[in-house]
């Protein structure tokens, strides 16, 4: 051994104590992201919070075992599911139906909502993207974090990957990450993958519940043409069409109307209309946080949707939607959102008065704008704490 | 498919293990500073998946 092996020893002992210090600190944060809990206050339409295992069983105990959450009103009428979450990395989907569940009230008929339809998705972010772990929504009791997701089911809950995707039960090639989305995993099969598991579950939810309406709740970058748009299965095109003119004439907000394609699949609006009773919607919003183009990439651009980078790339005729210096605010996505589930709502209701689901105090649009999103998350610690559930 | 995938992640989580070691060996045997330092960056993440934490 030569003199200078102590002085080595004593090097690697101190680089070891720098490592699992540094493993520390890093494992410490992925392990917060992925238990933060996020607080819910059950608002005076929640009569019952279910879960996805209740549908299918073996979702019991695994990350994607998703609260759903009943508001029920007490005259008898339809049932609508509302669910955000599908993508974790477009919250604007998650607050509008957190807020449905915080301030609605249905007066006849039934609304299911869930918060986070990907849970496992919300439990991680975008690798090598950059994505801020949380985003925080300003409150008058100081503020609310919430957990900042990907647009697939976590890597830690469903792995690996195949080289190729084949969609059940249509056979079709999808990407191969398309596996862990699950917007390309409808219907689902009960002895499939997590991700397929889940929408199994939201399919046995929507026939053992009886639901008419499906509303997927989403949002898009600026590039990308199916934007400031409802999606919908040919059985809503005429309920989509009419929502889509009602809020462009009375909300002030722009929103178009498009028609599932037929032969794509593994889509919330091509597959629940296609495999259930439902009639299936999916609301997208725009979100410049997920463009390419994008230059920072933090909270705060998530939050403002300002970004100068993706303002140059309009400039230059690349987007399908419009962006000035102002952004696209979460209070404009998160608005358009719950203005577009209220007005559903109402035209449903209006054809099909039989199942009719009469809902009241959801916040629209131009209130949203006005009040800002924190204004309407309540604070858990002003009610009782069996009225607070957690994502 | 769901079996295969079973098979592959615990085949995985091995192989993960196994190079960690041969990480941790080598920075054991390492004689310079900047080896010794870059065996330790290569292993914090293979530690992290193995502790289902990235």
């Amino acid at each position: 051994m030569t003199t200078t092996a102590p002085n080595e020893r004593l090097r690697k002992v101190l680089l070891i104590v720098l490592a699992v210090i540094f493993l520390g600190v890093s494992g410490k944060s992925f392990y917060d992201h992925r238990h933060l809990r996020e607080p819910v206050v059950l608002g005076p339409g929640v009569t019952r919070v279910a879960t996805l295992g209740e549908y299918e069983p073996s979702l019991r105990g695994t990350a994607n075992d998703s609260q759903v959450y009943v508001l029920e009103g007490k005259e008898p009428g339809g049932t609508v599911l509302v669910f955000g979450g599908t993508h974790a990395e477009e919250p604007a989907g998650r607050l509008a139906a957190w807020l449905v569940v915080e301030h609605a009230v249905v007066d006849r008929g039934r609304l299911i909502v869930a918060l986070s339809a990907n849970r496992s998705a919300s439990t991680v972010t975008r690798p090598g993207a950059a994505y801020p772990p949380t985003f925080t929504i300003p409150t008058a009791w100081g503020g609310q974090t919430f957990r900042m997701g990907d647009r697939f089911t976590s890597p830690l809950d469903q792995w690996p990957d195949p080289e190729v995707y084949i969609h059940s039960p249509s056979g079709q090639y999808l990407a191969y990450m398309d596996i862990r989305n699950l917007n390309r995993s409808f219907p689902g099969r009960a002895n499939g993958t997590l991700t397929e598991r889940t929408t199994f579950a939201f399919m046995a939810l929507i026939r053992r519940e009886k639901v008419d309406v499906a509303i997927d709740l989403h949002e898009a970058e600026l590039q990308y043409p199916v934007i400031s748009t409802i999606v919908t299965h040919q059985k809503g095109q005429d309920m989509a069409t009419m929502v889509s003119m009602t809020l462009t004439d009375l909300e002030g907000f722009k929103i178009g109307t498009e028609f599932s394609p037929l032969n794509l699949h593994g889509l919330s609006h091509r597959e629940i209309g296609d495999h259930s009773q439902a009639v299936s919607l999916l609301f997208e919003a725009p979100e410049p946080f997920l463009d390419a183009t994008r230059g920072r990439t933090n909270a705060d651009v998530l939050l403002t949707g300002k970004d100068e980078f993706v303002v140059q790339a309009g400039k230059k005729g690349l987007l399908f939607e419009a962006i000035d210096e102002h952004g696209w605010p979460i209070a404009k996505r998160v608005g358009r959102h719950t203005s577009s589930i209220a007005q559903t709502l109402e035209t449903w209701s209006e054809d099909h008065p039989d199942r009719a689901v009469k809902v009241r105090d959801i916040p629209r649009y131009a209130d949203v704008v006005a009040r800002g999103v924190g204004a309407y998350l309540r604070n858990p610690a002003s009610v009782a704490a069996s009225r607070v559930a957690y994502e | 498919m769901i079996l295969l995938q079973q098979c592959i992640t615990f085949l995985y989580y091995g192989l993960v293990a196994w190079a960690a070691v041969l990480l941790a060996s080598s920075f054991w045997r390492a004689k310079s500073l900047d080896r010794e330092v870059l065996y330790l960056i290569v292993l914090v993440p293979f530690v992290l998946r193995l502790l289902q934490l990235k």
